[in-house]
């Protein structure tokens, strides 16, 4: 889980930042598109690549489900562990919504049945077209926000599932979890925020 | 003071068990929170029902051996401490109590409030020693420890296996408790020469038990009367990755 | 009964190594035909169970406790002494031995005693090879410090929970040989009987405490490890399971008991705060070296304690012991505790109990200092009190802590019973008629570690053992008996609870047969103790049955034993005519009022023998003699 975890939360940051090209133009960011699709073979492995690690991510949150409803058969009455970590209660619908969302995101931008003026090749009349409708726009900044507190309570596991620890450092942890999350919520509310107030058009 | 307790009854492993509700009439403020079971089970005794069981035995918060859940927490809402330790005054005239008793399949019930947590004792017998035979040990002042690696191992040999932190997982995890075992033994230079194997070992046998898995969502420390960090989850996952990784046993110096 | 303690000849320091060197030997093809049984898995029978498992004997051990390390050892809180001397304060084996000898009051044997200074030495270091993490230095050395009763510093200790990682180092030790596969673990078991075949020791009964299953268990020899019995007060330090079960059972199979009556009542206890306490917690001792304990001058004083102005208050400690001050020994400061509530000054709304003050220490040291050295004592008192003690002075009482007395064991640990030996609190071997602070840890582990694993070969080598079946006579009969008498608890089905009688047999006992007896007082006991039990047998409830997890039937069974013993702690104090540590008879004091020892006609030890219900018990004595030490009367003036 924290492996495929690790690799996919590289790809949401190098998909981020090739998405942050938007704000240098339509030249650019077509040009990114183009150079992302010239080599097939290339594409279609680190197709693969993303696809394996999500099905493993997923497979791992559905065993790792099971077997914690199993360890409770009976539920209590009324229970209210102090000191309970919020992400970490979200986890469980988050992860869901986010796969969710990442099935609509490539109906959207990728394959296009799901985007009615959607162009092969032109990203960025495609992203502009697509968020220029509030609704899928605001669907679009809930799922980042989403994705955000899925990566804080992700990446701050990761520093414990690996034993990354330290007796004075250990803070630090937390600390580059939270950056990493804001950074990416952050950057990827921007977009659909932006076509939305019109700062993109 | 007045109180309603609502309190988990049940006869056996096999029964189904259910909730029953008793009213308390003149409870004192000064009255641990077992005295008070205390002295309702006298009136229940008397009045000729069964007494509600409950594992206690120190009433000084050392042992481990009580433990239910009340209004939903582990040990009740006192920080660090164990429900011996928690007194009436902490409750008002007139407050509901629902007590259960830890809810996990690795714990099952025996009897009311009483579990069976003999998980633990299974988990610490894969490998929570160091193997030293009796009358072999060289002076006490051989390896000097650093106070601080000192004191950071007693930090988790502190934990008294009460279960708290199982029962406030909601996955009803044992990482705490595991976690807190190795780190000891981790920590010290005597525990070393078995880090890598006592690591599998407990790990492997932590498996093995109906425990879930750990997915951080930290209130075992919350509830943990020794106040024991999640650190030492931190640590057991180190040591056992790095005995997988490695292998329990050493490399061996020639071909074999 | 033929009490031969069989302690070697030669000189004192000789004896435990020249009998080391002669002792047979069970050869290790042998040992694992031989089944052991230990009962308690506390620090005596953790380590002796985890040695001879080591060892290669088949051993099955067995605790009436959910896991074998809940045992009572692990409240222990201040430290295990040793003679180390890391301090370079003069300490010695020999010193280890004589204030050991000396803080008994001379009412115990000098070669056991010897013995236990001897081996305290190895105790830590095996202990710190199994990881317990005692306090060290900044250079990584270890740390000591001082207790009661000692004018070195010997103490070892691992923050204020010295036992607790004993009893998991024991544990680890025990476990090691359960995953080995030479310890058979019977948790949740308690020892109903003791059954005797041709004369000796032969097996125990059970009793299942989840299913109710009474079982049969055969071995070649029966290693009682069971603690102590101050829970025949009702209230005392002692966990709510400690009890007498086992050594009693074993006494009325022949062992004999040895000095029932000396009780250690611990001075510095939270006092009750009610009718409904259950138990009482001791604060460590460590609190008298900057407290200071006093009661108001005048009879009835209402005030709160700060409202009382100094020249009101009575430090009668340091007042009476110039020299000791707040420091006197357990014994002496429970005494007196006792005498100024008996005045009629105590404090506090049951006016049993004396301030313990740390304001003048506050004012000199500051409060930061304080709390660096009691801080989590501090805390401990205000979860239980709810008051602040850094503001107001703590109010503490004495309360029954430690048994000296037990079943009578020779040098070897063996009681009079061949094949049944006694271990740790459950033996009266080691600490006369008061035990130090930081010995009792000490005591079991050395009988665990150290002594059972040498002395059991002799007795298994030596002795020639017919095979006996779980079947045979006598076990079939014990069963029986454990049966009938459980249901008879069962069927008696009166109307007060254990607890309510069990609570008026405490409070007979701590006023009579407490920190200060007469005889006219002991013989009023005796008679209460036996309405009582009249009461008891005839007017308990027991709800529920035996084929479950039944807690007042446990309990009950229980109490009947302390009922029993409770009457024999009282006969053995009245035939003792002295005062000693911490048996205190008024009739024996100096004029001062301090305790008047009787050397001349009681330096011995009193075993009792059983000879049936309806018979008195008949006490014979142990003759000690002192060939090293000189007794001397202790002064603290």
């Amino acid at each position: 889980m924290a492996v495929t975890g690790i690799i996919l939360f590289g790809f949401v940051v190098g998909h981020m930042l090739g998405n942050l090209q938007i704000y240098l133009g339509q030249e650019q960011l077509d040009h990114y598109a183009e150079l992302l699709q010239a080599n097939k073979p290339f594409l279609w492995a680190f197709r693969s690549v993303l696809l394996f690690c999500v099905s493993v991510h997923i497979w791992a949150a559905v065993v790792i489900w099971l077997r914690n409803r199993s360890a409770r058969p009976v539920k209590y009455k009324m229970f209210q562990p102090p000191g309970l970590d919020y992400a970490a209660r979200t986890m469980v619908w988050s992860g869901p919504i986010v796969a969710l969302f990442i099935v609509y995101h490539i109906l959207d931008f990728t394959v296009g049945t799901a985007n009615p003026d959607f162009i092969k090749g032109e990203v960025y009349h495609n992203v502009v077209a697509s968020f220029s409708n509030p609704v899928i726009a605001l669907v679009y900044m809930a799922a980042c926000l989403l994705l955000a507190f899925h990566l804080y309570h992700g990446l701050w596991s990761l520093f414990q599932t690996f034993g990354w620890d330290h007796p004075r450092f250990g803070w630090i942890r937390r600390a580059l979890a939270i950056f990493f999350s804001v950074l990416i919520g952050a950057g990827t509310i921007s977009i659909p925020l932006a076509v939305l107030t019109g700062f993109v058009r | 003071m007045k109180l309603t307790l609502e309190v988990w009854r049940q006869k056996n492993g096999g029964d189904k068990g259910g909730f029953s509700t008793y009213e308390l009439e003149d409870v004192d403020t000064h009255m641990s929170f077992l005295e008070m079971l205390d002295v309702l089970n006298q009136d229940l005794i008397v009045g000729g029902a069964e007494p509600i069981a409950f594992e206690h035995d120190c009433r000084e918060g050392i042992c481990g051996a009580c433990g239910f859940v009340v209004n939903g927490v582990a040990h009740g809402h006192q920080k660090g401490s164990t429900i011996c330790q928690l007194h009436m005054r902490h409750f008002s005239d007139g407050d509901k109590i629902t007590i259960e008793p830890w809810r996990a399949k690795a714990f099952p019930i025996i009897k009311d409030l009483v579990v069976d947590r003999s998980s633990f004792d299974r988990i610490l017998q894969a490998g929570g020693f160091v193997t030293i035979r009796t009358g072999s040990a060289p002076d006490a002042n051989a390896l000097p420890v650093a106070t601080d690696t000192l004191e950071h191992a007693m930090d988790f040999a502190e934990c008294i296996g009460c279960g708290a932190c199982v029962a406030s997982c909601p996955n009803g995890a044992a990482m705490l408790f595991v976690g807190a075992k190795i780190s000891h033994l981790a920590l010290l230079p005597q525990g070393m020469p078995e880090k890598a194997k006592r690591a599998l070992k407990m790990v492997e046998a932590m498996e093995s038990e109906a425990f879930g898995a750990c997915t951080n969502y930290t209130s075992c420390e919350a509830v943990c009367p020794k106040e024991i960090s999640i650190s030492g989850i931190a640590r057991m996952n180190k040591d056992f990755r790095r005995a997988s990784v490695a292998g329990a046993e050493p490399a061996h110096g020639k071909k074999r | 009964m033929k009490l031969d303690a069989r302690v070697p000849s030669g000189p004192l320091a000789d004896k435990w190594q020249s009998l080391l060197d002669e002792i047979k030997l069970v050869s290790p093809a042998n040992k694992r035909k031989h089944t052991i049984i230990v009962v308690g898995t506390g620090l005596a029978g953790g380590s002796a169970a985890a040695s001879l498992g080591e060892l290669g004997y088949e051993v099955k051990a067995f605790c009436y406790q959910d896991s074998a390390r809940r045992a009572h050892s692990i409240s222990a809180q201040g430290g295990i002494n040793a003679a180390k001397n890391y301090q370079n304060d003069g300490d010695s084996v020999y010193r280890l031995f004589y204030d050991t000898i000396k803080g008994g009051d001379y009412r115990s044997r000098e070669a056991n005693v010897y013995r236990l200074a001897e081996v305290s030495n190895n105790i830590i270091d095996q202990c710190v090879a199994q990881g317990v993490p005692f306090g060290r230095e900044y250079g990584g050395y270890l740390a000591n410090r001082s207790f009661g009763g000692a004018q070195v510093s010997r103490t070892f200790y691992a923050r204020g929970q010295t036992g607790q990682q004993l009893l998991l180092g024991a544990v680890s030790a025990l476990n090691a040989q359960v995953a080995a596969g030479t310890v058979d673990l019977n948790i949740r078991s308690e020892m109903l009987d003791l059954v005797v075949v041709d004369g000796r020791a032969r097996g125990i009964i059970t009793r299942d405490t989840v299913t109710g299953e009474v079982e049969s268990h055969v071995a070649d020899a029966v290693l009682l490890c069971t603690g102590g019995y101050s829970n025949v007060y009702f209230l005392s330090t002692n966990a709510k399971g400690c009890n007498v079960t086992a050594i009693w059972r074993a006494y009325k199979k022949g062992a004999g008991f040895a000095n029932p009556n000396y009780t250690q009542i611990h001075p510095t206890c939270i006092p009750q705060s009610g009718d409904y306490q259950s138990k009482l917690t001791l604060m460590s001792e460590s609190l008298r070296n900057d407290g200071r304990v006093w009661v108001p001058k005048a009879v009835g004083d209402e005030r709160a304690p700060n409202d009382i102005p100094e020249d009101e208050r009575d430090y009668y400690l340091e007042r009476i012991y110039p020299s000791f001050g707040n420091l006197v020994p357990r014994d002496v400061a429970s005494r007196n505790a006792k005498n100024v509530c008996d005045e009629g000054r105590g404090i506090g709304t049951t006016k049993r109990g004396v301030y313990l003050d740390f304001a003048e220490a506050i004012d000199r040291l500051g409060e930061d200092v304080i709390r660096a050295r009691y801080g989590n004592l501090f805390d401990m008192y205000e979860m239980i009190t709810g008051e602040n003690p850094y503001k107001a002075p703590m109010r503490i009482y004495p309360a029954p802590h430690y048994t000296m007395g037990g079943l009578w064991v020779d040098y070897y640990l063996m009681t009079t019973i061949p094949g049944l030996f006694a271990l740790g609190e459950a033996n009266f071997s080691d600490h006369g008629a008061n035990r130090l602070g930081a010995s009792a840890l000490m005591q079991g582990l050395a009988d665990g570690y150290f002594v059972i694993p040498n002395t059991l070969g002799e007795y298994i080598a030596g002795a020639k053992l017919e095979a006996v079946s779980p079947d045979q006579e006598e076990f079939n009969a014990a069963r029986s008996e454990v049966e009938a008498r459980t249901e008879r608890l069962l069927s008696i089905n009166g109307s007060r609870s254990v607890d309510e009688i069990h609570r008026e047999l405490g409070m007979v006992m701590l006023d009579k047969c407490g920190m200060s007896r007469s005889a006219e007082g002991l013989t009023e006991a005796i008679e209460q103790i036996r309405v009582l039990k009249k009461e008891f047998w005839s007017n308990i409830k027991v709800p529920g049955t035996g084929e479950e997890l039944n807690q007042e039937l446990e309990k009950a069974g229980r109490v009947a034993d302390l009922f029993e013993l409770a009457e024999l702690m009282c006969m053995d104090a009245r035939q003792r005519n002295e005062s000693c540590g911490g048996h205190f008879r008024e009739e024996y004091k100096t004029d001062e009022g301090e305790a008047r020892r009787d050397d001349e006609n009681f330096t011995n030890v009193t075993v009792w023998e059983y000879k049936g219900d309806d018979a008195e018990p008949v006490a014979h004595t142990e003759e000690l003699e002192f060939e090293t030490v000189e007794l001397t009367q202790r002064s603290y003036k």
